[in-house]
């Protein structure tokens, strides 16, 4: 007979479980597996200092975040979405189709992205975008039009570049850092090859169509290996083997710099005062966005945005920098500051 | 045996050939078979000592220990749990190095202790203000760059440039350790602590209660529910077209990737019952629909294994079938269904994919208190640790792992000693 008690207990248990609207008193954040080392931060240090319940971070990814944070308004969505990118108009109107409508964007700080290879690796390494893209593009330009990315060697783009099989290991599609990576490093090397130049000049139109279809897309054919959204499996890779080159968020490169040392591009290499000037070119911005309408009603909500915009979290040498995120200049972030705390909405986005 | 040898023909060349051709297939197979064991030991064993090599670092924590003047201007009865409790650290350590008085070295040397240290104070100070304006000891964790360097991990002999600690920061800690100040107990934090972004800080203490919980909701339902299907299906149902359909659906649902269960339980549980996500309910109700199938295969077995005279006798005296099943037939099935139920619950406890979907892979910096709260588990929590930046969290992601398998390993060994002790052969 017990058997049948149990059996209904946890009948009643499921059937409670399910009643239970269960009233949340703590934030609950998701978002880019980029964003979340800092806004864990932030998490952790605001618990601590006021001893409320300790806000939940879950680290989506960029996109799947945004999808989470636009399904509506309630306390079964979430407060905060991180994005290590600008909302784009498609997910703009997703959260406005689903009621939410009054967001604050902050911007928080910027990130790099690090081209990394081993520390014994026999030489340093200089790349220019526009050898990366070669290298590293599906389609590059070639018999007055597109060709299957002919490049094996690293010397095959340019005798100077040593004399190895390219390899290079990198974020998958569905990352935040892939998007800005294709972005910032793909587009700009492909805008610099000679054919986009001469085309741009000639062809408006197929200039951009270009650069949609043929600049965005990663080669296949094995030079380029998506390693998953784990950055530390980049790190050991690239340390088993010294001529690879690794992709990925500045954070990881200056956590392992005793075993990684940075590919300079043209010259520059990533630091904290290259990434603010955007003197190293491959370097973002980094967002969060906040639905106003939890404001007041999640508990802590406005005092966690608060904790998030001090000078203690953002300023140069704040706890956020020390994890390796690159502060805003002065003036930006005091404006920032400003309208976050004040629940500022962003400008709709078409 | 002589009689026989003596009596049997003496062998013709071709059966020797054959013999001997015998011998040698045979001692291929066994051959095979040792090598076949020998390469699985052998991939046990370099799987379990690199998890030794890299994890043993994390069971031990460098600590501090210093004599903290809890100075009435920094920290006053009124301000508290305000206070200046970093600058209060900060003197304490300046009493040791007295040379160091540049701000910018204050602010490094602060860096010794570990970002806790304030915290842990201002507890103990809140906890007792009479402390105010004295002098109390405090054993603190280091920050992860010393606890690397301690350990040895972070090695002296690189460029300055390279390493996370400087040469000045080095010869602080030399100067430390050498007024004994610096010692390396166990890391229980590693048990009793939650998780934290600082690695000397970080613990599995909500995962176990995350895995804890998931695991009773688990079994509250899979483990009735499994018996009960079970026992329908071998004592009660009619052997037709349906229940063989049914058999073959149950076999095949064991077989299901585990992540299917996951996106099932996304679009049923949070989406329409609108259940909490990263809950430890969900994911026990998740990982339920995935040890039930094992659970009905057992006990089916189980049920089989029992000698059809039982029910007969039992039958034969006047009991109803119920009575048989419930009084004769389950009692002896138990020890079969217990064992089938932890090998269930033990593949249930290293399952990561259908968590990650559920979003029990959250950072949350304190265990959960109900299964309604959200929390992470042993698997995912791994997860979280593998795919962390600091240096601290490779050797800890090892040591999880080793915690994770020590769990498994227990779970194991009770169902072969349950097994072992009451199943009875007929």
């Amino acid at each position: 007979m017990s058997l049948f008690k149990t059996t209904v207990s946890a009948a009643a248990l499921a059937a409670l479980a399910a009643g239970a609207a269960h009233a949340r008193d703590e934030i609950r954040i998701v978002g880019s597996s980029t964003v979340f080392p800092y806004t864990q931060a932030v998490a952790e240090q605001f618990s601590n200092n006021t001893g409320a319940p300790s806000p939940i971070v879950e680290s989506t990814g960029t996109g799947g975040g945004m999808k989470i944070f636009c399904g509506g308004i309630g306390e079964s969505h979430p407060d905060i979405t991180g994005a290590s990118r600008a909302m784009k108009a498609s997910e703009y109107a997703l959260c406005t189709e689903n009621g939410v409508t009054d967001i604050t964007e902050a911007m928080i700080g910027y990130d790099g992205l690090s081209i990394a290879i081993s520390r014994s690796a026999p030489a340093d390494w200089d790349l220019t975008l526009e050898q990366v893209y070669l290298a590293l593009a599906a389609e590059v330009p070639g018999d007055g039009g597109w060709i299957a990315n002919p490049y094996k060697k690293w010397s095959d783009i340019d005798a100077s570049l040593p004399d190895v099989e390219i390899l290079a290991y990198g974020p998958p599609p569905t990352s935040g850092t892939r998007d800005a990576f294709v972005e910032l490093a793909m587009h700009a090397g492909c805008e610099a090859t000679d054919f986009m130049k001469a085309l741009k000049e000639s062809d408006k139109e197929a200039h951009d169509a270009a650069i949609k279809e043929n600049c965005s897309r990663m080669r296949q054919d094995g030079p380029f290996v998506e390693a998953g959204e784990n950055d530390n499996l980049i790190v050991q890779r690239l340390n088993a083997d010294a001529n690879a080159v690794g992709i990925f968020g500045y954070s990881f490169l200056y956590e392992n710099l005793d075993t990684l040392k940075p590919v300079t591009i043209a010259g520059v290499e990533p630091s904290a005062e290259t990434i603010v000037d955007f003197s190293y070119p491959i370097s973002r911005p980094l967002f969060f966005y906040v639905k106003n309408a939890h404001r007041g009603v999640i508990p802590n909500l406005q005092e966690f945005i608060e904790e998030y915009m001090s000078d203690d979290a953002m300023e140069p040498g704040g706890y956020l920098t020390e994890r390796g995120m690159v502060a805003l200049p002065d003036d930006l972030r005091a404006k920032t500051q400003e309208a976050v705390i004040g629940a500022a909405n962003m400008d709709p986005k078409s | 045996m002589t009689d026989l040898s003596a009596n049997s023909a003496p062998l013709g060349a071709a059966q020797r050939n054959h013999l001997r051709r015998r011998n040698r297939h045979q001692l291929m197979l066994q051959g095979f078979g040792i090598a076949a064991i020998s390469f699985a030991a052998l991939m046990l064993f370099i799987l379990v000592s690199s998890l030794v090599g890299t994890g043993y670092k994390a069971f031990t924590q460098t600590h501090i220990q210093v004599e903290v003047f809890v100075d009435p201007e920094e920290v006053s009865v009124e301000k508290l749990p305000r206070g200046g409790f970093r600058d209060v650290l900060q003197a304490s350590l300046q009493a040791q190095l007295p040379e160091v008085s540049e701000r910018a070295d204050l602010r490094r040397l602060e860096g010794l202790f570990s970002n806790g240290a304030q915290f842990r104070l201002r507890d103990m100070i809140v906890a007792d203000p009479s402390l105010i304006g004295q002098t109390v000891t405090l054993r603190v964790p280091m920050s992860d760059p010393f606890d690397q360097l301690a350990k040895g991990l972070v090695k002296r002999d690189t460029p300055e440039a390279q390493r996370r600690v400087t040469d000045q920061e080095i010869a602080w800690f030399d100067r430390l350790d050498q007024a004994g100040m610096i010692t390396q107990p166990l890391n229980w934090g590693l048990l009793t602590n939650a998780d934290s972004r600082f690695p000397e800080l970080a613990g599995l203490k909500g995962a176990l209660v995350g895995s804890f919980w998931a695991l009773l909701v688990c079994f509250l339902i899979s483990f009735p529910l499994g018996i009960g299907a079970a026992i329908y299906l071998e004592e009660f149902a009619p052997k037709n077209r349906w229940s063989d359909l049914i058999e073959v659906n149950i076999n095949n649902l064991a077989a299901v990737p585990s992540v299917v269960f996951g996106l099932l339980a996304l679009a049923v549980f949070i989406g329409w019952f609108g259940l909490p996500r990263s809950a430890p309910l969900v994911g026990g109700m998740t990982l339920a629909l995935m040890t039930m199938p094992t659970i009905i295969i057992a006990t089916r077995a189980a049920l089989k294994a029992v000698p059809p005279s039982i029910r007969e006798a039992a039958l034969g005296v006047g009991a109803s079938k119920h009575q048989v099943v419930f009084g004769h037939v389950l009692p002896l099935a138990m020890p079969g269904i217990l064992t089938g139920t932890i090998i269930g619950l033990a593949q249930a406890l290293g399952e990561t994919a259908p968590l990650l979907l559920i979003g029990m892979n959250a950072f949350i910096t304190s265990a959960p208190g109900s299964p309604l709260d959200s929390a992470t588990a042993l698997p995912t929590q791994i997860f979280i640790w593998a795919d962390s930046p600091e240096r601290g969290f490779v050797s800890r992601t090892s040591a999880a792992i080793l915690v994770l398998l020590t769990f498994l390993i227990t779970m194991n060994a009770i169902a072969i000693y349950l097994r072992s002790k009451f199943e009875r052969k007929w």
